[in-house]
């Protein structure tokens, strides 16, 4: 018997476990849900800290089949104190010790969060009897897919928009997966998916597997709060895209608290979305609780879902949680994930710069406040998204290798006005105690 | 005005497993008479009570999403091909 099983979230029907996404009754989506009580005496913090660091440490609160056993150290990414950024996005030195960066930029094995999903779907996948996995997506999903399938031993489809960055298209070749671009959006691919779906009995990771996927970003919202010593924070800022994540990790601390693994709290969840693809902020800052959609034009193409799946829930739990959701241009984009890397050595790909971008605002508004404990989430590496950057450097003539030209080099250099970064450009930061 | 309307497998079983038909409608209300004569039980499973369309459902013309198109002012042309798309439903048990 197992503790979990898929429950409309508008009707409340049980579904038992299956691969299905909706509800026949009323069309809603499922989702997992899990019987708390029986877990309770199983769970401490105790337990969960004497295991391994990844996220499968959380597995009795995770779908997963009797007896699976995980195939990959995913998850447990650091979570650390970015003092200098701190200081710059609230112009105070308070901000400074508490914001924190959750860095899913250096996920395993394929450096997003998306690493996390897709190990929960795979898990599933393999259990209902599906020998081959896919997924539409904007380039993160299908590298996590076409990875995990090789290591499951599952043949993966991956289908994705024809103008996504080359190397996710080549992050997802590599690892042997039939990759399909579809000369449409993602909106459209994703259309096409369901489609298809509907005449191939394959395991789509975000369609019919999509209950048990969205379980696995449940662990990010897990290992902030164990990583900040059990405790939640006050605010936490994530990109959206298809809005799932910051419904998951509501989800998690939600859990956290009915397992009495940490203390009750309100934290406020904001939402980070690029103004060129930006339909959940928009309905949350004009007040609306259903989604326009919107035909996507930005760079954040990790994001550039118009038509977001989860965009109703996203929008609940922003605005019962009194948080907010903001959006930035492609050129604050680009500046944001400059600051990120200049500030905290941390080179994320434009959907963190999206969530670093939109965290500056919302410092700005006074909506968060610098002495409030806030986590910005950084979901995807910058080294996927190189594209953006190009033209924004100049490469350097070569020198000679002989310690004379340097040292004209440098006198040079020295001589001329520096071309400053994003940081030194407008203000010193230095002296900010980590 | 004959135009094509593909019904996803998630909906079949309220049209007797039919997933495909032509009828004429001129705009999308007059296509959900149409459906609501032929399938009565598929009724409540497109619209809600208020006789708004299902929040998880899309409704594509021609692989465009009908909301880009003026949703209930579309004109539909001759030989539109109209979708009917769970918004993240789909796949085979």
């Amino acid at each position: 018997m197992s503790h979990y099983e898929l429950r409309c979230r508008e009707c409340g029907r049980t579904w038992g476990n299956q691969p299905r996404s909706i509800c026949d009754e009323c069309f809603s989506p499922l989702e997992v849900a899990y019987d708390y009580d029986a877990l309770k005496p199983s769970v401490s913090r105790e337990r969960i800290s004497q295991r391994q660091p990844n996220m499968w440490r959380y597995s009795e609160l995770l779908p997963l089949p009797q007896g699976y056993e995980p195939r990959l150290p995913v998850g447990f990414t650091p979570l650390f104190k970015a003092p200098h950024l701190g200081k710059r996005l609230s112009g105070t030195a308070t901000a400074a010790g508490n914001l924190y960066i959750k860095n899913d930029a250096v996920c395993l094995p394929t450096l997003s969060f998306k690493d996390r999903v897709v190990a929960v779907a795979l898990a599933n996948a393999r259990e209902f009897g599906f020998d081959t996995v896919s997924c539409s997506s904007t380039g993160n999903l299908a590298n996590a897919v076409a990875a995990h399938a090789a290591r499951e031993g599952l043949k993966a489809w991956i289908f994705i928009p024809s103008d996504l960055e080359p190397a996710k298209i080549l992050g997802t070749n590599v690892f042997g997966a039939k990759v399909v671009r579809i000369a449409g959006n993602y909106d459209q691919v994703n259309r096409l998916c369901s489609q298809i779906a509907d005449e191939h009995r394959w395991g789509f990771v975000n369609v019919n597997l999509r209950p048990y996927y969205a379980e696995g970003s449940k662990t990010v919202g897990f290992e902030i709060a164990e990583q900040l010593g059990w405790r939640l924070p006050d605010n936490i800022v994530c990109p959206m895209a298809g809005g799932s994540l910051i419904t998951k990790i509501k989800k998690a601390f939600d859990e956290l608290i009915k397992l009495g693994l940490v203390e009750p709290k309100e934290v406020k969840f904001f939402g980070a979305q690029a103004t060129g693809c930006s339909p959940i902020s928009t309905a949350v800052k004009t007040g609306s609780s259903e989604i326009e959609p919107q035909k996507p034009t930005t760079i954040a193409r990790s994001l550039a879902i118009g038509n977001p799946a989860d965009g109703h829930y996203a929008i609940k739990t922003i605005k019962g949680s009194g948080g907010w959701s903001e959006d930035v241009s492609d050129p604050e984009v680009v500046d944001s994930i400059r600051l990120l890397a200049e500030t905290e050595g941390i080179f994320t790909e434009t959907a963190g710069g999206v969530t670093v971008g939109c965290a500056g605002k919302l410092y700005r508004q006074d909506r968060i406040l610098p002495d409030e404990t806030t986590v910005l989430c950084v979901t995807g590496n910058g080294l996927k998204t190189t594209d953006v950057l190009a033209g924004v450097y100049q490469t350097e003539r070569p020198i000679a290798p002989k310690l004379a030209e340097f040292e004209a080099y440098l006198q040079q250099t020295l001589d001329v006005d520096e071309v400053p970064g994003v940081v030194a450009a407008t203000e010193e930061v230095a002296g900010i105690g980590a | 005005m004959p135009i094509t309307v593909q019904i996803p497998t998630a909906l079949r079983r309220h049209t007797d497993g039919v997933g495909s038909i032509t009828c004429a409608a001129s705009n999308l209300g007059e296509l959900f008479s149409v459906l609501d004569e032929k399938f009565p039980d598929l009724k409540p499973h497109i619209r809600d009570d208020k006789g708004q369309i299902r929040r998880f459902l899309n409704i594509y013309v021609n692989e465009e999403d009908i909301r880009f198109l003026g949703g209930p002012t579309y004109a539909f042309q001759e030989g539109d091909e109209v979708l009917l798309v769970p918004s993240i439903a789909g796949g085979k048990s």
